[in-house]
């Protein structure tokens, strides 16, 4: 028990210093490393909560796809790093303010949602806790998403579709002063229009 | 109470709140972000993502709290939502690269066809 609070802390604690690292640091390199953490330590709290299939998903998706995107991209632009970071004092002040009273808003309201649902679960105890169940949580949710949320599943799976195609489409570009193979001339190509059978007689060239 | 998954063992420890603190941090964190780093795309992408992270542990908090699978279900869309997004984001940062050789946002309206 107290195992589980001391692990609570420690990804809670990780998770939100690299989250500020990311946002402060002046290389995207490292910022993007430390997004990476920050994943990771969002994947420790998901497995805390017994929520096993969306932390690996996590873990796949976003530091195994997106972040190593994020990476690649970083790496493949030449970025000026000295340039980066030259609004950051000026929009410090005006940017904390906006930010602290964000965050005690949302805490408030956090906590206000706790004393009404200590509240309700005063009323009706044990209203939260579902029947036992032997399944994982993964099958769970297997048996969820693909009976109830199935249309919203492959609308999920469209996106991507969609998503994919627009990444190409956007990044794929043809330079005119490159030669590219045109299968299609290759394969209709045949012996007739491309060889010529030439008798030369001796002391001349053949013409062309 | 030998019938309580361990999830909720492991929740009753800490509660939800701690939870909601964590995501509430993270999501102004992400805000923070978007505001101070007006140079720089890539960061303000992360920050998004960030933010939808979130929103996601948000989701899966409340929804072990409550017994129900929704929440988990919809953060997996979210999960979807925020790949796509990211490889969209990079792809028009690309293109904007090689037009305009930086990925300053600040004149980004001067971008066209």
């Amino acid at each position: 028990m107290i195992l589980a609070t001391i692990a609570f802390y420690f990804f809670a604690a990780i998770c939100v210093a690299s989250a500020v690292l990311v946002v402060t640091l002046r290389n995207p390199v490292h910022s993007v490393l430390f997004l990476i953490l920050a994943f990771f330590n969002a994947a420790g709290l998901f497995v805390l909560l017994g929520a096993e299939f969306i932390a690996m998903t996590l873990v796949v998706v976003y530091v195994g796809a997106v972040a190593v995107l994020f990476l690649f991209v970083v790496m493949m632009l030449n970025i000026d790093k000295v340039g980066m970071k030259e609004g950051f004092q000026k929009y410090l002040p005006i940017g904390g303010i906006v930010c602290a009273i964000l965050l005690a808003e949302l805490i408030l309201a956090g906590f206000g949602i706790r004393a009404a649902a200590g509240e309700a679960a005063g009323a009706a105890s044990g209203a939260v806790v579902p029947p036992a169940s032997t399944l994982t949580n993964t099958e769970q949710l297997g048996m969820v998403l693909y009976t109830d949320y199935f249309i919203l599943f492959q609308s999920a799976g469209m996106i991507l579709l969609v998503a994919m195609i627009g990444a190409i489409t956007l990044t794929l570009r043809h330079h005119p002063r490159v030669k590219r193979q045109n299968v299609g001339d290759q394969v209709a190509r045949d012996s007739k229009s491309t060889v010529r059978l030439v008798k030369v007689k001796s002391g001349e060239g053949v013409k062309p | 109470m030998s019938t309580v998954p361990p999830s909720l063992e492991l929740i009753g420890v800490v509660g939800v709140t701690p939870y909601l603190v964590v995501s509430a941090i993270l999501f102004t964190l992400g805000v923070f972000g978007i505001f101070v780093n007006r140079k720089n795309v890539i960061t303000i992408l992360m920050s998004i993502e960030l933010m939808l992270l979130a929103v996601s542990i948000n989701f899966v908090a409340f929804s072990v709290q409550l017994g129900n699978l929704q929440g988990q279900v919809f953060s997996l869309f979210v999960l979807t939502v925020a790949a796509a997004e990211a490889a969209i984001g990079l792809a028009i940062l690309l293109s904007y690269y090689r037009i305009r050789a930086t990925i300053a946002v600040e004149d980004v309206s001067s971008l066209k066809g």
